[in-house]
């Protein structure tokens, strides 16, 4: 009887170190980047938004001497009020500006760029987030530049306004 | 290609005849033969080739850089040196349990053809369960992590081998570490079937400690290489970090020597038999949660497996199965022996190798604690704490004193019953120690009584174990040589860590740096190129306050592939320390961040852990244990 006892408790233990690591290794997928400026950009591979063929970050970050990403989203609303800051930045020839589709539906995507003009010479579909998530990002939208080293030198969290602008315009010259 | 294919298929082929094995091996169980059928050793030798093959098959891909086979894409490149490529096939998680399944498929072989005189329902269980962790390791390779995985187009270059692990000692120690866990899995297999059989005797204690000490030496040694690859190669200046992968190797070892220590009783009398086999079930357990802990990601540490929650979630069911396979099996077929020979005298042999068993038993729960406590903190109350160092070192240093006193102690004693007279020598060889170590420590004021304490703990089983080493000759010397080893481990720590010197400093080149004890000055700078990494050496002198002068040059290396920088510290070894310095660049600056250590008595740690491994080397190969 006694034994049978003993037995019933061991086995309670392990199932529940089974629960414990069950859910831990569930746990461990949550990335958790450190957010620390200057950090060497995560190598990665995308689908193109166009063209939906994958390409390797390692050709994207090439032949320019800065390089914008901007993380958006069609159901963002904030993104909406920070494309034409963004279609201004394009004008400048020095930056290659690099648009992040963060979890969002193609069509819609696609309409929304018809609608408001693409600022972006490329943009990637992040259709899981895990990208945005590489780059160490809270959210949509969200700005980073990139030297042409490949390293972080300054990232905007939330919409790029007027003010933002000037700093970044400073930041390139 | 092709050796990609003869790979893949002979894997395939290696888990048919798992069941083959198992078919045969039940039908030779119930037959009225008195040994094993001749197929069950042809098959299980088969077994061991084709996964010898499958091995071969990717090492082969690997010389020739087949880049269409996707392990040797991830983890090699044209420009690696031979030695490397070699070594990159157990570098990565695919070919590490590749080589997981070759020692297991190796091991049941040779125990097959090493157990002549074991009774033949026992040889044949043992396989069979032998067999059950085989065919988990070959659906674990081929469902989640197949070595032999396609890539088309196939890419012109690899990714690289990660640079922190191309170094030799790296390279030798995966296998001679999965030598020892692999052992622990005959022991476990053994140790089942030896509960259902009935036969925890006296033969089969003789038998299985062979076993037992393989797996020993190997685990012992697998660590100390780790170890020392820990302390060349990533130049933080330390040989043990209480790192999780550091750990779970340490966890089975904890447990293996409990159960080394042990058998020795049951050797001589029916003792301690069901907590021999629940040993033996933990040990192989150990092993098993080390594989799952490192391997699924669920913990960080230095070895940089891809995380994969479906390989964490096959090892976790793999695990709990075996758990509860071994804890029904136990449950269902121990006996209680008989209560006259569980009874120990308080005052032998058999009573300090059980003193040993809680020691160990609390060693354990400390580090088993340590490492897994954050994942249930994390899961329960999603609160993140790391368990560092000190955590270790304050529940551990502590419970060295008694442990090493009865380490003294303890082989002095009879077995069954001794006396206490005749035990002088003991006390008075205590009080040399106590004074020795209180004048050693009279300069080193911090934390003095206890280190004092312990250090004269220490002593105490280094002399007496040097006195047995001379006057007692060869009697018993396998035991004592290996507590000597054990001594000079404890001593060689504890000075290690209170005898060291860390400066720490950034210095421009030309520049000098004057600290208490002397002066760095930083010569000049140099520049390198090898065939797979560009480096920039500093030159370095170093004048110590008694005239004597080291050149150190610490190395920044720049791996092409992948591109990575790694700072190769340079280290000047002598017998009684060891000078260490290491440079990393200043983002930014034309500084460089050095860091100069001495180490007093490095080299005796490492001397110390092969003296250990010795003791049990020679112990494997004495004919019978005296006592």
């Amino acid at each position: 009887m006694k034994i049978k006892i003993f037995l019933f408790i061991i086995i309670l233990f392990f199932i529940f170190c089974f629960f414990i690591f069950y859910k831990g290794l569930n746990n461990s997928n949550i990335y958790k980047p450190n957010v620390e400026i200057k950090k060497d950009i995560p190598i990665f591979i995308a689908k193109d938004f166009y063209l939906e063929n994958e390409v390797n970050s390692e050709k994207i970050f090439v032949d320019s001497n800065f390089y914008i990403l901007n993380i958006w989203a069609s159901w963002c609303v904030p993104c909406r009020k920070e494309h034409s800051i963004l279609m201004e930045l394009n004008r400048n020839q020095s930056i290659k500006l690099i648009g992040l589709n963060y979890r969002d539906n193609l069509n819609n995507a696609k309409n929304f760029i018809s609608e408001l003009g693409n600022p972006y010479s490329q943009i990637l579909i992040d259709d899981d987030g895990t990208i945005a998530i590489e780059f160490g990002a809270y959210g949509v939208p969200e700005t980073f530049i990139i030297d042409k080293d490949k390293k972080i030198i300054k990232k905007f969290v939330g919409p790029l306004n007027n003010k933002l602008l000037q700093e970044i315009k400073s930041f390139l010259k | 290609m092709l050796a990609n294919q003869i790979g893949y298929f002979s894997l395939i082929f290696g888990l048919i005849f798992s069941f083959l094995l198992i078919i045969v091996s039940v039908k030779n169980f119930n037959d009225d033969n008195k040994g094993i059928d001749h197929k069950v050793l042809s098959l299980s030798f088969l077994q061991f080739f084709f996964v010898l093959i499958s091995f071969l098959g990717l090492i082969f891909s690997f010389i020739n850089s087949d880049f269409g086979n996707e392990t040797v894409f991830n983890n090699s490149h044209t420009t690696k040196p031979l030695f490397y490529k070699i070594s990159g096939t157990w570098g990565n998680h695919e070919g590490s349990l590749l080589l997981w399944l070759l020692v297991l498929t190796l091991f049941i072989f040779l125990f097959l053809i090493k157990s002549n005189e074991q009774p033949k329902k026992y040889r044949i269980l043992t396989l069979l369960f032998q067999q059950i962790i085989i065919i988990g390791f070959f659906l674990f390779l081929l469902k989640t992590s197949n070595p032999f995985s396609y890539l088309f187009p196939i890419p012109k270059e690899g990714l690289g081998l990660n640079p922190i692990l191309q170094d030799p000692a790296l390279a030798i120690h995966p296998p001679i570490l999965y030598l020892g866990y692999v052992g622990s899995s005959i022991i476990f297999s053994s140790s089942l079937s030896a509960v259902t059989q009935n036969y925890i005797s006296k033969k089969w204690a003789l038998h299985i400690k062979k076993w037992i000490l393989i797996s020993w030496i190997f685990l012992t040694l697998g660590i100390m290489l780790g170890s020392i690859w820990a302390y060349y190669e990533l130049g933080w200046g330390g040989f043990w970090f209480w790192d999780p992968v550091e750990n779970v190797s340490l966890m089975p070892w904890l447990t293996l020597t409990a159960l080394l220590h042990c058998v020795l009783v049951l050797e001589r009398r029916l003792a301690l038999s069901n907590w021999i086999v629940i040993l033996s079930i933990t040990t192989f357990t150990m092993s098993m949660c080390g594989t799952f802990l490192v391997r699924s990601g669920i913990l960080n540490s230095v070895h940089t497996f891809a995380n994969d929650p479906e390989r964490g979630i096959f090892i976790l069911v793999f695990l709990f199965v075996l758990i509860f396979l071994s804890l029904g099996i136990f449950f269902l077929f121990h006996k209680e022996k008989n209560q006259i020979s569980n009874k120990i005298f308080w005052l032998s042999k058999e009573s300090s190798i059980l003193i040993n068993n809680w020691f160990m038993m609390y060693f354990l729960s400390v580090v088993l604690i340590g490492t897994t406590y954050p994942i249930f903190l994390d899961v329960i109350s999603s609160q993140k704490i790391s368990v560092g160092p000190p955590f270790y070192q304050k529940l551990i240093a502590p419970f060295l004193i008694p442990f090493l006193i009865f380490m003294t102690i303890g082989p002095k004693l009879n077995w069954i019953k001794s006396k206490i007279e005749k035990k002088f020598s003991l006390i008075i060889f205590f009080i040399i120690s106590t004074f020795l170590s209180f004048l050693i420590l009279r300069k080193l004021s911090s934390e003095m009584l206890f280190n004092t304490v312990l250090i004269s703990s220490a002593f105490y089983l280094f002399f007496i174990t040097i006195k047995d080493l001379f006057i007692k000759k060869f009697n018993n010397f396998a035991q004592s040589i290996a507590h000597f080893g054990f001594s000079m481990l404890i001593l060689s720590i504890l000075f290690n860590s209170m005898l060291s010197l860390e400066i720490i400093t950034n210095i421009k080149v030309g520049e000098k740096f004057n600290f208490k004890k002397g002066q760095i000055f930083f010569e000049r700078l140099e520049k390198d190129e090898s065939s797979n990494y560009s480096s920039v050496i500093g030159h370095f002198k170093i004048n110590n306050n008694k005239g004597k002068i080291i050149y150190l040059k610490p190395e920044l290396r720049i791996y092409n592939q992948p591109t990575t920088i790694t700072s190769e510290a340079d280290i000047k070894t002598t017998l009684l320390a060891d000078t260490f310095l290491v440079m990393n660049l200043v983002k930014g600056k034309e500084y460089f961040n050095i860091r100069y250590q001495v180490k007093p008595f490095m080299i005796w740690i490492w001397i110390s852990v092969i003296l250990l491994s010795l003791g049990g080397l020679m112990s494997l190969f004495k004919k019978k244990y005296e006592n």
